[in-house]
């Protein structure tokens, strides 16, 4: 099932073909998030929350981001402990600091769309909770990575902290729901964003994840390069 | 004697000896809960409603106090290859230690809570539920404390890193385990009690497995 995958999986095939891929993904990411926000842009100001209402199109994508990140983790962990591949390794190692990013930029996009909106700048309520707490388990996995030296140990163990912590984000995130709630419930599906606003913010998404893909692709790169650059400087004392 | 229980007779025997292993979480949830109404101040309306809260938290960060220990002790002198190599699995020695663990802080904690509780002014029914939820819940801080111990065990600093990643897991141990004093005090029905029993339950059976797995990997390395 996964065997095309793992013929990608030679970190010699995979540079050959992420430097292909990459110029291609750049111009995708620009020309898709400066559509998004020309379209953005040039909606009319809601008739609630005014010209507020643009915050979402950096705000939602961004908290939805944080979650597809750490799935993307996950996934990788998950072929880290089975296969063992030195390419799952990283892509689980330097998914964790864009996630933590777009975690971040959630939060605190959210925190200004906030203030105007409901008065506050933070409220203890179940989204804001889940994702505060997801953005710690980014920190908690990075801190563990960077505290153990021996790369490939480091890497499975810290496989083991991802998959702990993709079965308990469900339940964190179910029980501060169940705690308090603000935040609005989904929307999208739902079918209850205005379609005037829904076309900008479907573009913003999809401009996120491949600036995700193309952000992930240059940290995979650069780690292996500076493996090789590593493992040629030992050759060179030894 | 079977494998399992000489380990846990050890580890407590150890816990016991070493000085304080006890006393000390005693002594820092004792600790917590007299700095906070210092801080908040002395007002019995507002320390009745966030003492349920505060004492779970206490409870769980003395936990985490001794947690750093668990493995890493015994990583160091190499009796965890000893124990690996004994007739008793990796995941039976996790579980024997996470016992060990939570009868010699969650229970003494548990067990101190109702006088700890005179201090935020909670009732007599608030208290007896904050006990129960913490007998109910310190396993869970013991189970997923000793998965965060099994990570960090080869790892000098790493008291410092355990608490980063095992109380984020813990927030729903914090948020039904208060949720079920919070019950009492506003006689609002909420499910508390069967969110933290499963949380509690899953968190336990599951633990000793990811436990195991760690140590291996940390062994073979």
């Amino acid at each position: 099932m996964f065997d095309w995958l793992f013929r990608y999986a030679n970190p010699a095939r995979f540079m050959g073909l992420s430097g292909a891929l990459l110029p291609w993904l750049v111009a995708a990411t620009v020309l898709t998030i400066g559509t998004g926000l020309y379209l953005g842009f040039s909606t009319p100001p809601d008739y609630q929350q005014g010209h507020t209402v643009l915050i979402m199109f950096v705000h939602v994508p961004a908290a939805s981001m944080a979650t597809i990140v750490y799935f993307s983790l996950a996934m990788a962990s998950l072929f880290s402990l089975i296969n063992r591949h030195i390419l799952a390794d990283v892509a689980a190692r330097t998914a964790a600091p864009i996630g933590a990013v777009f975690t971040l930029l959630a939060l605190a996009t959210g925190s200004l769309w906030g203030k105007p909106m409901w008065g506050t700048w933070w409220e203890w309520d179940g989204r804001m909770t889940s994702t505060l707490v997801q953005f710690f388990l980014y920190l908690g996995y990075s801190a563990l990575w960077n505290a153990i030296e021996d790369e490939t140990r480091a890497a499975r163990i810290c496989a083991i902290l991802a998959l702990v912590g993709a079965v308990n984000i469900p339940i964190i995130k179910f029980s501060v729901d169940w705690w308090a709630t603000l935040h609005q419930g989904e929307s999208i599906v739902s079918g209850q964003v205005a379609p005037v606003f829904l076309a900008p913010l479907l573009t913003m998404m999809g401009g996120y994840f491949l600036l995700f893909l193309m952000l992930w692709l240059v940290r995979i790169r650069t780690m292996i390069l500076e493996r090789r650059a590593r493992s040629l400087m030992v050759g060179v004392e030894t | 004697m079977s494998p399992f229980s000489a380990l846990l007779a050890r580890d407590l025997r150890l816990t016991v000896r070493e000085g304080g292993g006890v006393g000390l979480a005693l002594g820092f949830f004792a600790l917590v809960a007299t700095l906070v109404p210092l801080g908040v101040g002395p007002d019995m309306v507002v320390l009745a409603k966030v003492g349920a809260g505060i004492l779970w938290v206490g409870a769980a960060l003395a936990a985490l106090l001794s947690l750093d220990r668990l493995f890493q002790a015994d990583y160091e002198d190499g009796s965890l290859d000893l124990i690996a190599l004994s007739p008793l699995s990796l995941e039976g020695a996790a579980a024997a230690k996470m016992l060990a663990h939570w009868l010699a802080t969650g229970l003494p904690l548990t067990l101190l809570s109702p006088l700890l509780s005179v201090f935020f002014d909670l009732p007599a029914p608030a208290t007896a539920m904050l006990a129960a939820s913490l007998l109910l819940g310190t396993p869970a801080v013991s189970a997923a404390g000793a998965i965060g111990a099994s990570l960090t065990l080869s790892l000098r600093r790493g008291g410092l890193i355990l608490p980063l990643i095992v109380l984020p897991l813990l927030t729903p141990a914090v948020i039904f385990g208060t949720g079920m004093v919070v019950e009492v005090q506003t006689g609002l029905a909420t499910g508390a009690l069967g969110f933290l029993a499963a949380f509690s339950l899953v968190t336990v059976l599951l633990s000793p497995f990811v436990a195991a797995m760690a140590v291996r990997l940390n062994l073979a390395g």
